[in-house]
C-alpha cells in the first residue's frame, strides 16, 4: 500500500477507534454494568462515576507506560547486561568500560559546557530583546523575527551556520561571512572554524543560542508585561533611572520565570544531539552525551554501554524532573 | 510615565537601533542560505551571497574553443563566442593556466603553429591558422568576466522535479509529510480524553497522575530507542511508518495531556455544571463543551507536534528509515547530502529551504497560538 494512503487510512482508523473505545465503553458502563434504573439506581450511578475517569484515562496512561516509563526501566536493565555473552548480567562492566574511553569524558565536559553556556546566554538575550521590544512600535515584528528560528529544524539551523562558517582557500573569495571579514581585516589564512578544538563548541553552541533566544524571549516578555505598574512608577516618582528600574525593580519581580526559562533550555540542551550529528559528528573534540550514545547503539552496536549513556543522561535530568514535580505538586494542593 | 526623564527620545532611538541591530543578527545566516538557494552555481562559487546584488567579477575555468572552420584568402579561421548568457564581460584573459589574465580584451595572442587568437569584451572570438586544423585540438582560453546578477529557480526545480535527480526532495518531502501529520492527530485525540479527565473528574490518584504527567515531560527519549525499537521488532511492526507514528504519538502525549489539562481547568465551572444539571453524561460534555471550548489550546499542540515532528531526525533514523532508504525524511536526506555534498551550496542551500518553509509558513500564519501554547506549557 502506497504510504500516504496508508497514513489516510490510520489515521480514519485512529479517529474512528478512539471515538468508538469512548462512546462504547461508557454506553457498556451505563446500559449493561451498572445501569441507572431499578431497585439499585442510586448506588450504581455512583459505581459508574468511580469507574468512569478511569475509563478516560486508560489509552492515554497505557500509552505513557509503554513508550516512557517503561523504556526507562528497561534501559536501566540493558545496561548492566552483555548483549555478547547471551544478555548476562556484568553488573556496573558497562560502566566501569565507559569511564575509560576517553570520548565518553570529551562528551561530559563538552555536555556540562553547553548547559553552562547555552542556558545563560538564551536567557540574557531573550530578556535583553524583551525589555527592548516592550514598548517598541514596531516591538511585535522585531519579536516575531528573533522567535523565528524556534520553526526552523536543527539540521536546516545546521547548514545555514555551516554557510556562515563556511571557510576556503586563500586564493578564492570567502563565502562564509567569518571568514570574509577575517580576510577583508587582513588575515593570512582562513579558519576553518569546526575543526579548532575547544573553540569549536562555542561555534555549535552559538546554534542552539540562535534558536532558543526566541523561546526565552516570548515568555519573559510576557512576564515583563505582568509586573504591576504601580511599582515601575513608584521607582520613577523615587527618581530611579532606567537601568535601575530594569535590574532592582522588574528582574526581581520575574525571578520564577526566569527560572523556568533556564531550566526548560536546560532540558533542550541536555538532549542535543541532531546540530552536533550534523554539523561534525562528534569529531574534532565535539562530542556531546547524545550523540555518544547514539554512536554507541547504532554504529558500534554496543546496547550496554549505550544504555549506561542513556542513564547517565537521565540522572543528569533527574535534579529538574524532581523539582517540576514538586513545583506542580505545591500548585494543585 | 516614559515622559518623566527629558532624554526619553534618546533612550526611544538607541532601544530601536539595539533591537534592529539583534534583528539583523538573528535574520543574517537565515537570510544567507534563502538568497544562495536562488543563485547560479558559479555565482555562489564566486563571491559570498551579500554581494549578490551588485555585479559578479569571477575567474572561469578553462574553455576550449569550438566552431565551424571558414578559410579566408589562405587564413583558416574559426570564430564564435565564449559565453551564452547575455551580459558578460571579459576583463581580461589568457591561453595558458600559467598566466590566465595575460591579455586585455582586443588584443591578438600569437600561439605555437603560426596560430593567433584574440577575444574582444563581450566574448566573441576569433581564432587564424596558416592550415586547416580539422581534427586537431584547438587552444583553450582563460577568462576573467563581470557579469550582471543572476537569480535562478533551476536549484529548486533541479531538486524538486528532476526524475534524473536520485538526490531529489520530492520523495522525502512527502515521507515527511506522510509522518506529521497522522504523529500530529492522534496524540491530539488519546490526549484530549485523558486532559478532561485530570481536570473535571474527581477520584482518588488525580494529583499524582498530573505530577506523573509533569515528569514524564523531560524524560530524554534517548532512554526510550532501544526498548521501543526491541519491542516493535518483537509484534512484528518492525521499522517503518506505523512504528514511527506510534512513537511520536508516545513521546507527544506528555505535552498534550498537559496542555490540555491546563487549558481545560482554566474553563468555567458554570457552563459543565449547569450542562451535567441539564443531564449530558460526561461523554456529551466532553464532546460538545469541553472539545470545541478547547480550540486554542488544540491548536497550539498540533502546532508544536507538527513543528516538532516535521523538523525530527533522531526519532525517524531509529524507528522509521530502514536500509533501502525508501522512507528517508528531509531532514535525513540533508544530513546525507551534508555529508556528500559538502561544498556544493546551491543542492544545500535549496534542499535545507524545501525543508524549512513548511514550518516557517505555519509559524508565520499561526504565531499566535504558538506564543499560547508555549506560555501556557513551560511549567511555572
Amino acid at each position: 500500500m502506497h504510504p500516504a494512503v496508508l497514513g489516510l487510512v490510520t489515521i480514519a482508523v485512529a479517529v474512528v477507534t478512539c471515538v468508538g473505545y469512548f462512546y462504547l465503553s461508557n454506553l457498556f458502563l451505563d446500559k449493561v454494568l451498572f445501569p441507572a434504573k431499578g431497585p439499585n439506581a442510586g448506588r450504581n450511578i455512583n459505581r459508574a462515576n468511580m469507574i468512569r475517569p478511569w475509563l478516560f484515562l486508560f489509552p492515554a496512561f497505557a500509552a505513557l507506560g509503554l513508550y516512557l516509563a517503561y523504556p526507562v526501566f528497561e534501559t536501566l536493565r540493558l545496561s548492566v547486561l552483555d548483549r555478547d555473552q547471551g544478555n548476562a548480567f556484568v553488573g556496573l562492566a558497562n560502566y566501569q568500560q565507559m569511564v575509560q574511553e576517553p570520548k565518553f569524558w570529551e562528551a561530559v565536559r563538552n555536555n556540562a559546557l553547553w548547559l553552562l553556556i547555552v542556558p545563560a546566554l538564551s536567557t540574557a538575550f531573550g530578556l535583553l530583546v524583551a525589555q527592548l521590544t516592550d514598548r517598541l512600535s514596531w516591538g511585535n515584528i522585531a519579536k516575531s523575527l528573533i522567535f523565528m528560528p524556534m520553526a526552523i529544524s536543527f539540521v536546516g539551523a545546521a547548514v545555514i551556520w555551516k554557510l556562515v562558517y563556511e571557510a576556503r582557500p586563500i586564493e578564492t573569495e570567502q563565502i562564509g561571512v567569518f571568514n570574509a571579514i577575517l580576510v577583508y581585516f587582513g588575515a593570512s589564512e582562513p579558519i576553518t572554524f569546526l575543526t579548532v578544538p575547544f573553540w569549536n563548541n562555542l561555534f555549535l553552541m552559538i546554534i542552539l543560542i540562535w534558536i532558543q533566544t526566541g523561546f526565552a524571549m516570548v515568555i519573559l516578555s510576557a512576564a515583563l508585561r505582568g509586573i504591576p505598574e504601580e511599582t515601575v512608577e513608584a521607582a520613577i516618582v523615587d527618581g530611579a533611572n532606567p537601568f535601575q528600574i530594569f535590574f532592582k525593580i522588574k528582574i526581581p519581580q520575574i525571578v520564577p520565570t526566569i527560572v523556568v526559562v533556564w531550566t526548560t533550555i536546560t532540558i533542550a540542551t541536555l538532549k542535543v544531539f541532531d546540530i552536533v550529528f550534523a554539523m561534525t559528528n562528534g569529531q574534532w573534540e565535539t562530542q556531546v552525551m547524545a550523540n555518544y550514545m547514539y554512536d554507541k547503539l547504532f554504529r558500534a552496536n554496543d546496547w550496554g554501554v549505550g544504555s549506561a549513556s542513556a542513564i547517565i543522561i537521565m540522572l543528569m535530568v533527574l535534579p529538574i524532573l524532581v523539582w517540576n514535580v514538586r513545583q506542580v505538586r505545591k500548585e494543585m494542593r | 510615565m516614559d515622559n518623566i526623564a527629558g532624554s526619553k527620545n534618546s533612550l526611544t532611538w538607541l532601544t530601536s537601533i539595539a533591537t534592529l541591530l539583534l534583528v539583523l543578527m538573528w535574520l543574517f545566516p537565515t537570510v544567507g542560505l534563502f538568497v544562495s538557494s536562488f543563485r547560479t552555481v558559479d555565482q555562489i562559487g564566486s563571491s559570498g551571497w551579500w554581494s549578490a546584488l551588485s555585479t559578479q567579477e569571477q575567474q572561469n575555468g578553462a574553455i576550449r574553443l569550438a566552431g565551424e572552420e571558414v578559410q579566408d584568402g589562405d587564413l583558416f579561421v574559426i570564430e564564435g563566442s565564449l559565453f551564452t548568457n547575455a551580459g558578460t564581460e571579459v576583463i581580461s584573459w589568457g591561453t595558458s593556466s600559467r598566466a590566465p589574465t595575460e591579455y586585455e580584451p582586443g588584443d591578438l595572442a600569437e600561439l605555437s603553429r603560426d596560430r593567433t587568437v584574440t577575444v574582444d569584451e563581450l566574448g566573441n572570438f576569433r581564432m587564424t591558422a596558416l592550415e586547416s586544423q580539422e581534427g586537431k585540438r584547438l587552444p583553450r582560453v582563460f577568462t576573467t568576466t563581470s557579469s550582471p546578477p543572476e537569480f535562478t529557480l533551476d536549484n529548486y526545480r533541479f531538486m524538486l522535479f528532476d526524475p534524473e535527480n536520485s538526490e531529489g526532495m520530492a520523495k522525502a518531502f512527502f515521507n515527511t509529510l506522510t509522518v506529521t501529520i497522522p504523529a500530529t492527530i492522534i496524540p491530539i485525540l488519546v490526549a484530549a480524553f485523558a486532559a478532561y479527565a485530570l481536570a473535571w473528574m474527581d477520584f482518588p490518584g488525580r494529583a499524582l497522575l498530573v505530577a506523573v504527567v509533569v515528569g514524564l515531560l523531560v524524560v530524554p527519549l534517548q532512554l526510550a530507542l532501544i526498548p521501543l525499537l526491541k519491542f516493535h521488532l518483537n509484534i512484528g511492526i518492525g521499522k517503518g511508518y506505523l512504528g514511527v507514528w506510534l512513537a511520536h504519538t508516545g513521546f507527544g502525549l506528555p505535552l498534550a495531556i498537559y496542555l490540555l489539562r491546563n487549558y481545560m481547568a482554566g474553563l468555567p465551572r458554570d457552563i459543565i455544571e449547569n450542562a451535567r444539571v441539564d443531564g449530558a453524561t460526561d461523554f456529551q460534555i466532553f464532546m460538545k463543551i469541553i472539545l470545541p471550548l478547547s480550540f486554542p489550546a488544540l491548536a497550539s499542540f498540533a502546532i508544536f507536534q507538527f513543528l516538532w515532528t516535521w523538523n525530527d531526525l533522531l526519532v525517524a533514523k531509529v524507528f522509521l528509515i530502514d536500509s533501502t532508504g525508501q522512507t528517508t525524511v528531509m531532514t535525513n536526506q540533508i544530513v546525507e547530502l551534508l555529508g556528500t555534498r559538502g561544498g556544493n551550496w546551491e543542492i544545500l542551500a535549496t534542499a535545507a529551504f524545501v525543508s524549512i518553509a513548511v514550518p516557517l509558513l505555519v509559524f508565520f500564519s499561526l504565531q499566535r497560538y504558538l506564543v499560547r501554547g508555549l506560555l501556557a506549557g513551560s511549567v511555572k
